[in-house]
């Protein structure tokens, strides 16, 4: 039984709050990321100051952009397919929010304590490969479905790195419940020293690096936005997308980068854990009520580092040409990654 | 007159998602577009996934998901959309061949019902259901099941490098 703050939360109740906070769990950071990443941080990496006006130092800049795209007028291509063109951005959504289901935010503040979690998380994240090929067949224009063709290409390539610089993690952590692998990390030792616990960015980071390359591509950011290459396809298969359908597409990216930083920091950062024995804790149980609340705010601060990485690679790296990008995936990551899967099993068997 | 014990949630969502499968299904054959018909074939596969989590087979309801949604219906329409699929009604789909496929689905509906009926008709699920640890049935694979693994791995691994050397125009 969930309680929050000593009072017994009936199962509606639970559910309710489970919904309510996922939504926010997912808006929230997408929101933030959009603020302080796309419009300030890139800003100042480009000597400008970015939006000033909307509110102190802009901050209300993304309320005034919200407005703008709700107002905009609803367009539908004529020769397009209607009701798939309509489907695709919820799809794409869609995909975000069943992903952030199985994020643990504090020890007993998670929405479902799934025990093949982070396989879930992998297979969910893929569906929003399917929104966007609706997206670039249903919007019949060339370039939405060359940006289609190419997104799905590049998100099913690096889907399998992805795949197997988890397994790593995993096999380190004998499980695959994101919960206990946050136990795991943090109740772990490295060597006989326990001080850090084991956050695995130390002792994975050939999967750490693995991940996050993957992750960039996933979330189709430069240096791997091939598919929505402007300079190419115009807006790939977001181009014939206007207003509030278009809003969908731009929630669902920073959306989808903010619970994929969230899940990262899960893996390899510790999740919403400090390290246990700073507190002489010794598994979840005996963890304190008081992480419920302080969890969610760690959490926040490793995804927001985890983003930050990634928006830094993104503002400061040039576009991989579309061969070189998939023979990076083939040749490369995934060679490295069943490496480093064959190392951590000889290790997980001899130590 | 329904026997009360039927009306269980997990018997309501079978019977509503086991509709919604084959309403999918009949989309499927029936709607002259190709790419509508991929679409459709992910709700009946979807609908499969669901219902092996309400049989507790979580782990295979994922594995289904990510397999056959996340990576074969994907290619699926990456390959129907690189080579034809027009927008709007197609009149060239072969539908004309249903004389023949309805009843090679029916037989083969009849030969899997009997398989089953046959092999598992006597026994009853357990009462209180349970959970199925990954661990479980990586040892039911490795352990029981090894020598039917390594064939099909074996199969798979033909399949790719006959895929490679048919792929390969030099």
């Amino acid at each position: 039984m969930m309680s929050v703050l000593a009072l017994e939360v009936p199962y509606w109740g639970q559910s309710l709050l489970r919904v309510l906070g996922g939504i926010v769990a997912v808006l929230l950071p997408a929101g933030t990321i959009v603020y302080v990443f796309l419009f300030k941080m890139m800003s100042f990496m480009q000597s400008r100051l970015g939006p000033m006006e909307a509110g102190p130092y802009g901050s209300l800049q993304l309320v005034a952009e919200v407005g703008k795209w709700l107002q905009k007028e609803d367009i539908i291509p004529e020769r397009a397919d209607p009701r798939i063109f309509k489907m695709a951005p919820i799809v794409v959504l869609a995909s975000t929010f069943l992903l952030v289901a199985v994020v643990p935010f504090g020890p007993d503040a998670w929405f479902t304590n799934f025990e093949v979690g982070i396989f879930y998380a992998l297979a969910v994240s893929s569906l929003s490969v399917l929104g966007i090929l609706m997206a670039g067949w249903a919007s019949a224009n060339k370039y939405s479905l060359l940006g289609g063709l190419r997104a799905a290409g590049q998100l099913i390539a690096y889907e399998l790195p992805m795949v197997l610089a988890v397994i790593g993690v995993v096999i380190q952590a004998e499980t695959m419940n994101l919960q206990k692998i946050v136990v795991a990390q943090n109740s772990g030792e490295i060597f006989g020293f326990s001080g850090l616990g084991n956050p695995y960015v130390l002792t994975q980071f050939v999967g750490f690096l693995i991940f996050m390359i993957a992750i960039q591509a996933e979330l189709t950011q430069a240096p791997f936005d091939m598919p929505i290459a402007e300079s190419e396809l115009v807006s790939g298969y977001m181009t014939e997308y206007s207003g509030f359908r278009f809003l969908m597409f731009f929630i669902g990216e920073f959306a989808t980068a903010g619970v994929f930083a969230m899940i990262t920091s899960v893996l390899f950062l510790g999740g919403w854990g400090v390290p246990f024995v700073w507190f002489g804790w010794s598994d979840i149980d005996s963890v304190a009520n008081w992480m419920n609340f302080v969890g969610p705010l760690i959490m926040f601060t490793k995804m927001m580092l985890i983003v930050f990485i990634i928006m830094w690679v993104r503002f400061s790296s040039p576009r991989f040409r579309e061969d070189q990008l998939q023979r990076f995936a083939w040749k490369v990551l995934i060679p490295v990654s069943l490496g480093n899967i064959a190392i951590t099993s000889i290790f997980k068997v001899v130590m | 007159m329904i026997a009360v014990e039927l009306l269980a949630a997990q018997n309501i969502g079978f019977a509503v998602i086991s509709l919604l499968m084959i309403v999918a299904a009949l989309r499927v054959v029936t709607t002259s577009n190709v790419v509508h018909a991929a679409l459709w074939l992910v709700v009946v596969l979807s609908g499969a996934a669901a219902q092996y989590v309400l049989l507790a087979a979580e782990f295979v309801a994922v594995t289904q998901v990510l397999v056959y949604i996340g990576a074969v219906m994907v290619l699926f329409l990456f390959g129907t959309m690189l080579t034809r699929a027009r927008i709007g009604t197609e009149r060239d789909l072969n539908n004309s061949y249903r004389l023949l496929g309805i009843p090679v689905a029916g037989l083969l509906f009849a030969a899997m019902a009997i398989a089953i009926v046959s092999s598992f008709g006597d026994e009853e699920l357990p009462s209180e259901p349970r959970l199925i640890g990954v661990p479980e049935i990586s040892d039911q694979i490795f352990g029981p099941y090894l020598l039917p693994f390594w064939a099909l791995s074996f199969v798979l691994l033909a399949a790719i490098i006959g895929a490679i050397v048919l792929a390969r125009k030099d």
